[in-house]
């Protein structure tokens, strides 16, 4: 059913912007200095507002009065279906910079084919969030380049964060059925055309950053279908705990 | 990476287009990108500039308490320096 694959294609857009959301606010007050830890904040803030977006309209197609808040705080982890980069631990700061990086040059290039979509909803959504994805991006790449060049240890740190997350890095070109079928109703956008140029931009950023691409390396899949790394369970139970807790609670 | 360490910049935002850059305040940061962006996060989230300035704080060169009265007081009796003699046209806007 068409409007079933257009609520899923659009909840697992909301699940990536949410997950990231909710990893990069687990920098508040933790940063390095201030300003960065307000920097963090705000991308935080960023993607959370890009979830509310996709959830709020993922709740519409659904119906049966299912708000965003019920799709972001009482599914469980198999019900989630972002993508595994995004829910990976912050690690050090090297890590969720270059997490970042990677994640901030795949959103430019998939929110600019976004801007194309038949869907209004998704067509405007992308619009609005490709100009803080600019700015994203050129907060996390100007890290990995200064943390690339800097000492031998924030070096030395950026690299194993690059050859430990490069293994989740293939699961963004993927397509599935639903990516497919949204792609052939020119809703959705296709993710496998967007590699070359994604290679293209990250091989850019390392050069001048003095740092390797890793090659030949077992590629891990998975979290479009709901099977996700162990951290997204430990990540969710803090998220949703007040939901839970004391369910439908507001204040 | 200590704060200690961490450079500071000031920060002057122009608040639009063809209007003199204002003192907004500080950040740190270890070079001119990072102050730019430290700059944009902490002082025009909310809209307010169409321009920043950051200036490395130690590159600014500032009169000190002491040069106070040779500096500013010499004013006080020069009433002539003050444009309060002239009537202002209704005319003129924008003053």
């Amino acid at each position: 059913m068409a409007k079933d694959s257009l609520y899923k294609y659009v909840l697992a857009l909301g699940d990536d912007a949410l997950i990231l959301g909710q990893r990069l606010s687990q920098w508040a007050y933790r940063a390095p200095f201030l300003e960065e830890d307000i920097a963090l904040s705000n991308i935080s803030l960023d993607m959370f507002g890009r979830a509310n977006l996709l959830l709020e309209y993922a709740a519409t197609l659904k119906g049966n009065g299912i708000t965003a808040d019920d799709l972001a705080f009482k599914r469980n982890e198999r019900q989630f279906t972002n993508r595994i980069l995004f829910e990976r631990p912050n690690g050090n700061f090297a890590d969720t910079m270059v997490r970042q990086f990677f994640l901030d040059a795949f959103y430019k290039l998939f929110l600019q084919k976004l801007t194309g979509s038949k869907d209004e909803q998704l067509s405007a959504i992308a619009q609005k969030s490709i100009k803080e994805t600019a700015y994203h991006f050129r907060h996390s790449s100007k890290w990995v380049i200064r943390l690339g060049v800097g000492t031998a240890e924030s070096h030395t740190k950026v690299q194993s964060a690059i050859d430990n997350l490069w293994m989740f890095t293939n699961e963004l070109f993927e397509m599935n059925e639903i990516d497919n079928e949204m792609l052939q109703q020119k809703i959705g956008v296709d993710c496998s055309s967007l590699k070359q140029e994604w290679i293209k931009i990250i091989d850019e950023v390392l050069a001048e950053a003095t740092l390797k691409r890793p090659e030949n390396i077992h590629m891990t899949t998975g979290g479009r279908e709901g099977i996700h790394t162990e951290h997204l369970g430990h990540l969710l139970s803090d998220m949703q705990y007040l939901q839970r807790a004391y369910p439908d609670a507001k204040w | 990476m200590s704060e200690k360490k961490i450079p500071a910049w000031e920060v002057f935002i122009q608040p639009k287009t063809g209007a003199s850059f204002q003192h907004a305040g500080n950040v740190h940061a270890t070079d001119k990108e990072m102050a730019l962006q430290n700059a944009r996060e902490l002082y025009t989230r909310r809209q307010e500039g169409t321009c920043i300035w950051v200036v490395k704080t130690e590159n600014i060169v500032s009169s000190s308490p002491e040069d106070q009265a040779s500096f500013f007081d010499p004013a006080d009796d020069k009433v002539y320096r003050y444009p309060a003699f002239f009537k202002v046209s209704k005319k003129a806007k924008g003053l």
